[in-house]
């Protein structure tokens, strides 16, 4: 399940960031350092995971989405819930 | 050809979206040209029947070119005017050797620019056949054009063809901003203003209305400044303004122009018409569909020739306070700053306040510090109110 949704949080970035190298991401890195994400593009991401996987994720809950790692238990555990 | 930008001499016509005999109305997309922006779709600004297309595909021509006639709806003219041959410019063919193609390892994503792929759909080329030659191998819209090129041709000749168009890239970007922040910093007599603003109402305002809106609707919090920016242009009009010849034109629309940084290096700051009059929801709108064009190509003509007044945030990158440099022929450009928690002095008591700092470069030959600083004041006044904007 990890991993389907990895993948998923990738897929969505690439679409995000199309030029970025999305094989070379940290995951314990912010998405911001690394691919030069501002807040349009963090309402998109958002955006995507929520069309991707029906999740709904509250404005005061982006800062738990920051890395690629802190994404997946975030959304693990919003899909668990 | 139209002018959409300061300092753009030329425009290359990629392609034609209507054709001779056509029906054409106000705001239809009638070509797309490629200029130091990236690919612009050019709307008309007449409603009748497209008679005669005069510049073809691939011919790169100055700015003010007849592009097209088009015979408007009305009375029938006796004759339609005669149009001189377009002068074609040269196309600039790069120094460089061609760059070498870089495939993906098994397994890698191909990685493809947006405006590759726009280009690739429009020459029905399968892009992830493509090898790419930009950074890290990405496939450019370069890339696209060249294999769209060498399958018409068939087998790779001996001697590879010169390229049809000049190559638009990041540099020649750079080259545009320099020539129009000169121009600028030499024409114009700049004065600049900062003016710190608490947000907490705004802020908590902002936190609210999100909270009630689908994740698709959410504002962002730059919206909500446009939207204070516009409304106090109505206060302080001279602002809201473009220098033509020997004087400022005011315009009674107010069309911002959003600073939008380009994945990969430039900007564009295209136009955000009738920001004023927009409610938020709908600006919040047409600001993310702005910036995704902007960003994979597909801005329209009247955006980049429309703003009267430029806003520029730079707060994401945590810079205290924007000293801008006005875009011409407009006679002022709104910055703002990061937000930062400051001590603010509440009924003779310190509190701790989330401040960002306005500021203001204006053209002194229009406007003064006086009517600059109540424009400011008007901002900070608007902003204490989000709930009306």
């Amino acid at each position: 399940m990890a991993d389907d949704l990895r993948a998923t949080i990738v897929r969505v970035l690439g679409d995000i960031a199309p030029e970025a190298d999305l094989a070379a991401l940290k995951p314990d890195v912010a998405f911001r350092e690394q691919l030069d994400l501002d807040s349009m593009d963090v309402l998109n991401f958002v955006v995507g995971l929520h069309g991707a996987l029906g999740v709904e994720i509250p404005e005061s809950d982006y800062p738990k989405l920051a890395t690629l790692d802190a994404c997946v238990d975030y959304l693990q555990a919003r899909r668990t819930s | 050809m139209p002018i959409l930008g300061a300092d753009m001499v030329a425009g290359t016509l990629i392609a034609w979206r209507k054709q001779p005999g056509d029906r054409v109305a106000r705001g239809d997309i009638i070509a797309e040209v490629e200029t130091e922006k990236g690919l612009i779709d050019v709307e008309v600004f007449a409603s009748g029947v497209l008679e005669r297309i005069v510049v073809q595909p691939g011919a790169t021509v100055p700015t003010g070119t007849v592009l097209a006639l088009i015979r408007e709806d009305g009375p029938a003219p006796a004759a339609m005017p005669a149009v001189a041959a377009p002068v074609v410019t040269a196309p600039v063919v790069p120094a460089a050797v061609e760059p070498a193609r870089v495939e993906p390892a098994p397994g890698e994503r191909k990685r493809v620019s947006p405006l590759a792929r726009k280009v690739a759909a429009r020459l029905g080329v399968d892009p992830d056949t493509v090898g790419g030659t930009g950074p890290g191998g990405t496939v450019t819209r370069e890339d696209v054009e060249r294999a769209a090129a060498e399958r018409q041709a068939g087998p790779a000749p001996a001697v590879a063809p010169a390229p049809a168009r000049p190559r638009m890239d990041v540099a020649r970007m750079r080259q545009t901003i320099a020539a129009a922040m000169a121009r600028s910093k030499r024409e114009i007599p700049h004065y600049y203003l900062a003016h710190p603003i608490d947000l907490h109402r705004v802020l908590a305002w902002l936190a609210e209305e999100n909270a009630r809106r689908p994740v698709t609707d959410r504002l962002l919090y730059g919206v909500v400044l446009l939207k204070a920016v516009a409304l106090a242009l109505r206060e302080v009009p001279e602002l809201n303004a473009v220098w033509r010849g020997e004087r400022a034109e005011p315009s009674a629309a107010v069309h911002v122009g959003v600073a939008i940084s380009l994945r990969g290096g430039g900007l564009v700051a295209p136009a955000l018409h009738d920001a004023e009059r927009q409610p938020l929801g709908d600006l919040m709108r047409a600001f993310r569909d702005l910036v995704q064009r902007a960003r994979s190509g597909g801005l329209r003509s009247s955006e980049l020739s429309d703003p009267t007044i430029t806003v520029t945030s730079l707060g994401e990158q945590g810079v205290e306070r924007v000293f801008g440099i006005i875009y011409p022929p407009q006679v002022a450009i709104v910055g703002f700053g990061r937000i930062a928690e400051r001590p603010w002095v509440v009924d003779g008591a310190v509190v701790p306040r989330p401040v960002v700092t306005a500021s203001l470069s204006a053209d002194h030959r229009v406007s003064d510090g006086h009517r600059g600083g109540l424009f400011l004041a008007a901002v900070e006044r608007l902003l204490q109110s989000p709930e009306r904007l």
